[in-house]
């Protein structure tokens, strides 16, 4: 009996406001529609044709010609293969540094309102002056880092040195993002759990293993799926440090399908590169979910 | 004897606490505060063989030359135009949505609509620009803040949506049944009992969606083609090139302007922010 009336009650409110909610939930719904989901589709379509700007005759469907011309495409795989170093080499160190801040800044240092302080500004930031500021730092005539070091490093501009200066740049953009997540995430680690294991003569690295770590799992699982998609889709930083350059040895996936599209007016062959960075995004979603479903099940 | 080593072995470790927090620091605010002193630093210092770190005579100028060599003024007003637009258009549509989905969240809509925020955070934007590009040449919309506006509008809409579902469901329920109760329409309802509750959430978002129209680069540098029109990251690229020494003080100048509003408004909603994110990653 109680059980019945309890359905009905939860029936009823879900539906009264579902009347009304149509006129409520269209002024948001039709611009995802138009300029979100229409859009994403369109460009998916785009992939199959040879759409260009500035042409006069109409656009064709080409079917799959984009990708196997991107398929042959030299340049666009060490793009893509620069893409994948880029992104794995910012969120794996990145990670581990956030980790290390975050579980430093649950203890009771002094200072540690200033490094709290310090990780607001760069999240803050436009990813436009975090580039700049960086390209003082690698300056190579008025950059702080030849003068500390001594050096005399075109950091930026040189072949050997220029991938491992932007990642670098990559990592220190977010590590604040990840670090303030990871921080939230520890405030809810169970603390008699922590100290009932160090009673039981559990060390620093036993506690983390069998108490932070369940506990923490799921946020930190979220954050670096998170922050490696966000890497692979990056553009203002590399742009601003090095235009892809030199040689090409920065050029991103996104930066390649910029200049495709914007500079060359290929929007069909740049719509097939954005399909495949989709597609890589998707397996990786895809994993993260999977990985997440499982740690639920823990 | 065994306590004493206990001790000093707990002495050891928070040394090396203290260590690696300097080391953070450092690594955190070097950056920062070169960038701080080359936007001060007069020509003469910054083509120094020997910078440092503190400007010996610090100026101005840098500040004054930056706003001649650049429309900056223009910049921050286009800037300012594009990102209150798009954050009071984004939290005016989104919080009915949000309202809906919070009170229904078990409907079809509300799953669709979070299943939504996911995947908008994964798709590249390259493969939305080239279609947004072609479809506002066609409505005359390329080279106007407005067609920049819609873009960020819809560019914030799935954070934002997610935000302040998550406020409104913080609103109890059982608050407005008694404002309704006393006789009170579903209208009066929501404008006298819902909304103010709802009120630092809407604020936040708003705040939020500024902050990422304001620091935002890539639809701007595909949308905006001269620079009467561009936004303040746009306009900042046009410093860099083949900059001599000189010009980098008002390129530091500059960037630390950029920085200021974000910067400010950041501080006052970054700790919501966090909740926010945190609640997406685990809830979702």
């Amino acid at each position: 009996m109680t059980c019945v009336t309890a359905t009905t009650a939860t029936a009823r409110s879900d539906k009264s406001p579902a009347r009304g909610a149509w006129f409520l939930v269209l002024p948001a719904l039709l611009p995802i529609l138009l300029l979100s989901v229409g859009p994403l589709l369109y460009g998916i379509a785009l992939a199959f044709t040879d759409a260009q700007s500035g042409r006069t005759e109409p656009t064709e469907w080409t079917g799959l010609l984009n990708f196997q011309d991107l398929a042959r495409d030299t340049l666009f795989w060490e793009s893509f293969r620069i893409g994948l170093v880029w992104a794995v080499a910012v969120t794996v160190p990145q990670f581990v540094l956030a980790l290390g801040l975050a579980l430093l800044l649950v203890q009771n240092l002094r200072f540690r309102w200033l490094a709290r302080a310090l990780a607001i500004v760069p999240w803050a930031m436009p990813e436009v002056v975090v580039g700049i500021m960086w390209r003082l730092v690698y300056h190579p005539d008025a950059g702080v880092l030849n003068e500390t070091l001594g050096t005399d490093r075109d950091w930026l501009g040189s072949l050997s040195t220029a991938l491992p200066a932007v990642i670098v740049v990559g990592i220190w953009a977010r590590l604040p993002q990840v670090t303030v997540t990871l921080l939230a995430a520890l405030a809810n680690v169970p603390r008699e759990l922590h100290e009932a294991a160090a009673v039981d003569g559990a060390g620093a690295w036993r506690r983390f293993r069998t108490v932070t770590w369940p506990a923490i799992r799921p946020v930190a699982l979220a954050i670096s799926a998170l922050s490696l998609i966000w890497n692979i889709n990056s553009f203002a930083l590399v742009y601003v440090l090095t235009g892809g350059g030199p040689g090409g040895r920065t050029r991103l996936p996104m930066l390649f399908a910029y200049e495709e599209a914007f500079g060359y007016g290929q929007f069909g062959y740049a719509a097939a590169m954005g399909c495949v960075l989709v597609a890589v995004v998707s397996v990786l979603l895809a994993l993260f979910l999977v990985g997440r479903l499982k740690g639920d099940d823990v | 004897m065994n306590r004493t080593a206990a001790v000093r072995r707990r002495r050891a470790a928070r040394a090396g606490q203290y260590l690696a927090l300097l080391g953070y620091l450092v690594f955190l605010a070097f950056p920062l505060l070169w960038l701080l002193s080359t936007a001060f630093k007069p020509p003469r210092e910054l083509a120094s063989p020997d910078p440092g770190w503190i400007p010996l005579d610090p100026t101005l100028d840098n500040f004054r030359q930056a706003f001649d060599e650049q429309p900056l003024l223009r910049a921050a007003a286009n800037s300012l135009t594009a990102s209150v637009a798009a954050a009071v258009i984004t939290v005016v549509i989104a919080t009915p949505m949000a309202y809906v989905m919070a009170r229904n969240h078990r409907s079809p809509l509300s799953r669709a609509a979070t299943g939504w925020v996911v995947v908008s955070q994964a798709f590249p934007f390259v493969l939305v620009i080239i279609p947004l590009f072609l479809v506002l040449k066609n409505l005359y919309l390329i080279n106007s803040l407005s067609g920049l506006i819609m873009v960020y509008v819809v560019w914030s809409l799935p954070f934002a949506l997610w935000m302040l579902a998550g406020y409104a469901r913080a609103v109890p329920r059982e608050l407005e049944e008694a404002a309704a109760v006393d006789g009170a329409g579903r209208l009066r309802v929501l404008v006298s009992v819902t909304m103010p509750l709802l009120a630092p959430g809407l604020v936040a978002t708003a705040l939020f969606a500024f902050i990422t129209a304001w620091n935002e680069f890539f639809f701007a540098l595909v949308l905006l083609k001269t620079p009467q029109k561009q936004t303040m990251p746009v306009i900042l690229t046009h410093f860099i090139g083949a900059e001599g020494v000189a010009d980098l003080g008002p390129l530091a100048a500059a960037s630390l302007l950029a920085t200021l509003p974000s910067l400010v408004l950041f501080a006052v909603i970054q700790r919501r922010i966090t909740s926010g994110t945190l609640a997406g990653a685990v809830k979702s």
